[in-house]
């Protein structure tokens, strides 16, 4: 069996461990399953793909590519201000839609976000239309690691990245105040307010945090793949799998849990044909909801 | 600060108490008041329990003063600073400690983590020594500060949930039912810290159904009786009272009030 599908399995791992971080803080902190969380990664995309065209016509040009990357400078910026643009939009959904149903049922907030789904994406449909589109078109030498495996430059730059802002991530929530907040608002929303803690702080911090990661996936996805506007939501149900793979709450297990789900969907590729590859994701979350319904590294509730 | 005695009674009548709530009507529907019309008055470095039978509204009655319940009418001012309709989590910064009767510490967070996220309002320079502090009276915690909070014991728990309100100084600590769940022996552990803590300079009000160990350590109590003060008076007196020990005490009484377990 050739080994390729290693990469390509640890590149749509990192892709969806990024969004899965996403679902699973907002669903340990908003107590809910975010079905718009795919339309971020989508927006994500849309506003990196937008703002990077704006730097390029400010500054003449899209600039040069960075060393053997695909993308320079201009993409860089551009998917920073794109993830702060994706958090504030998160934010905005928070404030209009979410924010009004706090004290309802699970049911109610789900149906929701399943219309807030339906609704942003085509309003990215409406603006950009359905026609899959790229960041840049210029086809990239892969460099051979022996075992017949072959990586481009862009993908272990991704690699890299992924690592960084889930590392970030990890720190955030493990060594800062803001982070200690975000854990004892999951564990106990009562108490948290009991200690001082702005619960409705943490939830903006949440979504922020949500969204921007979601971003830098759909950026991901548009270096790697291409970009549309069923992109994000393509992924929902790895999304959605990885985050209970790896168990509720927990950062690292959602990344873990997105390699898993990407490692056995690649891995099916080879195997059982690229048509069941979606099946994959749906067996593991069927499996794992079955033998160990808190996941890799969940807790009791 | 005026020194108080709590024997002059003359004197907790005056100006300025530390905590004062008044005629207070409470509870989680609009229209149905658990707590009806409740006057508390602590004056400062005073313990006050708060006495009575099961379903009494003791319970909801300190919740709607934490800011945890809401409050349909009356008052609660604090150091002289209406803090009624304050949202629960701006009253740590006024300096009103609360430890609840249940999951209140995180289980999921070391012991030190649990310090730490109450000590969220302090600047950070303050914070470690802050902590170095607290653990200095609570010796035990901080030998299990990298302990995850949910395997400490009964009774340690009660310890990391009070040591984690100390953590912002308060002026008022308030508790719900401290020793509910323990053995006799740590309810006396539990009750002598509080004592501890009040030699400290912290005001302490707590809600208890083991009157016998509260009415030991408290100066005044109260009994509450279907949602408003039926008794109020020292505690000492309290306990003499033939007819509130029977109605009201559970009827456990048994001579003098200790911290002892019979």
């Amino acid at each position: 069996m050739n080994l390729q599908f290693i990469v390509d399995g640890i590149l749509t791992g990192s892709i969806i461990g990024l969004g899965a971080i996403g679902v699973t803080l907002t669903y340990s902190i908003l107590r809910f399953s975010n079905f718009a969380h795919g339309e971020l990664i989508s927006w994500g995309a849309y506003a990196a793909l937008a703002i990077s065209g704006i730097l390029g016509w400010l500054v003449g040009g899209s600039g040069d590519a960075i060393g053997p990357l695909s993308f320079g400078w201009n993409l860089i910026i551009a998917g920073l201000i794109a993830m702060l643009f994706t958090g504030a939009l998160a934010l905005v959904l928070d404030l209009i839609l979410f924010r009004h149903l706090r004290k309802a049922n699970a049911i109610t907030v789900v149906m929701a976000s399943f219309g807030a789904s339906m609704a942003l994406r085509s309003l990215l449909e409406f603006i950009f239309t359905s026609q899959p589109t790229y960041f840049n078109r210029e086809l990239q030498i892969s460099m051979r690691l022996g075992l017949g495996i072959r990586v481009t430059p862009d993908q272990l730059a991704l690699v890299g990245l992924t690592g960084f802002l889930v590392l970030a991530m990890h720190l955030l929530l493990t060594r800062t105040q803001t982070g200690r907040a975000m854990r004892a608002v999951s564990e106990n929303p009562a108490l948290s307010r009991v200690v001082g803690i702005d619960v409705e702080m943490i939830v903006r911090v949440t979504w922020i945090l949500g969204g921007a990661l979601a971003c830098a996936s759909g950026v991901m996805v548009g270096i790697l793949v291409q970009i549309r506007p069923y992109m994000g939501f393509d992924l929902l149900l790895p999304l959605f799998a990885a985050a209970i793979l790896g168990g509720i709450g927990s950062v690292p297990g959602a990344l873990i849990g997105g390699l898993i789900v990407g490692l056995a969907e690649a891995g099916a590729v080879p195997l059982i044909g690229a048509q069941w590859r979606a099946a994959v994701a749906f067996l593991l979350l069927l499996g794992v909801l079955l033998i160990r319904p808190t996941g890799l590294f969940g807790r009791r509730e | 600060m005026i020194p108080l005695l709590a024997q002059d009674k003359a004197s907790i009548a005056g100006p300025e108490p530390l905590l004062r709530v008044s005629d207070l009507r409470a509870g989680y529907e609009p229209g149905i008041p658990i707590v009806n019309g409740a006057t508390i008055t602590v004056a400062p470095s005073e313990i006050v329990v708060v006495l009575g039978p099961n379903g009494a509204g003791k319970s909801t009655l300190i919740k709607a003063i934490a800011g945890l319940v809401p409050i349909h009418s009356g008052s609660v001012h604090l150091d002289g600073e209406d803090i009624t309709h304050l949202p629960a989590h701006l009253m740590v910064r006024r300096g009103l400690a609360f430890v609840p009767q249940t999951e209140n510490v995180f289980t999921l967070m070391s012991v030190e983590d649990n310090l730490l996220v109450a000590g969220g309002i302090l600047p950070a320079a303050t914070k470690s020594a802050r902590i170095e502090e607290v653990y200095g009276f609570f010796p035990d915690l901080a030998r299990q500060r990298r302990l995850l909070a949910g395997r400490l014991s009964g009774g340690q728990r009660q310890m990391l949930a009070a040591a984690r309100a100390l953590m912002v100084s308060p002026k008022v600590l308030m508790l719900d039912e401290p020793s509910a769940g323990l053995s006799p022996k740590l309810v006396e552990l539990v009750f002598s810290r509080l004592a501890d803590i009040r030699r400290e300079g912290v005001t302490i009000v707590l809600v208890e159904q083991n009157a016998r160990a509260a009415l030991a350590i408290a100066d005044r109590a109260y009994v509450l009786v279907e949602g408003r003060n039926r008794y109020e008076g020292i505690a000492r007196d309290l306990w003499d009272d033939p007819v509130v020990a029977e109605l009201y005490l559970g009827g456990a009484h048994r001579g003098r009030p200790t911290a002892d377990a019979p």
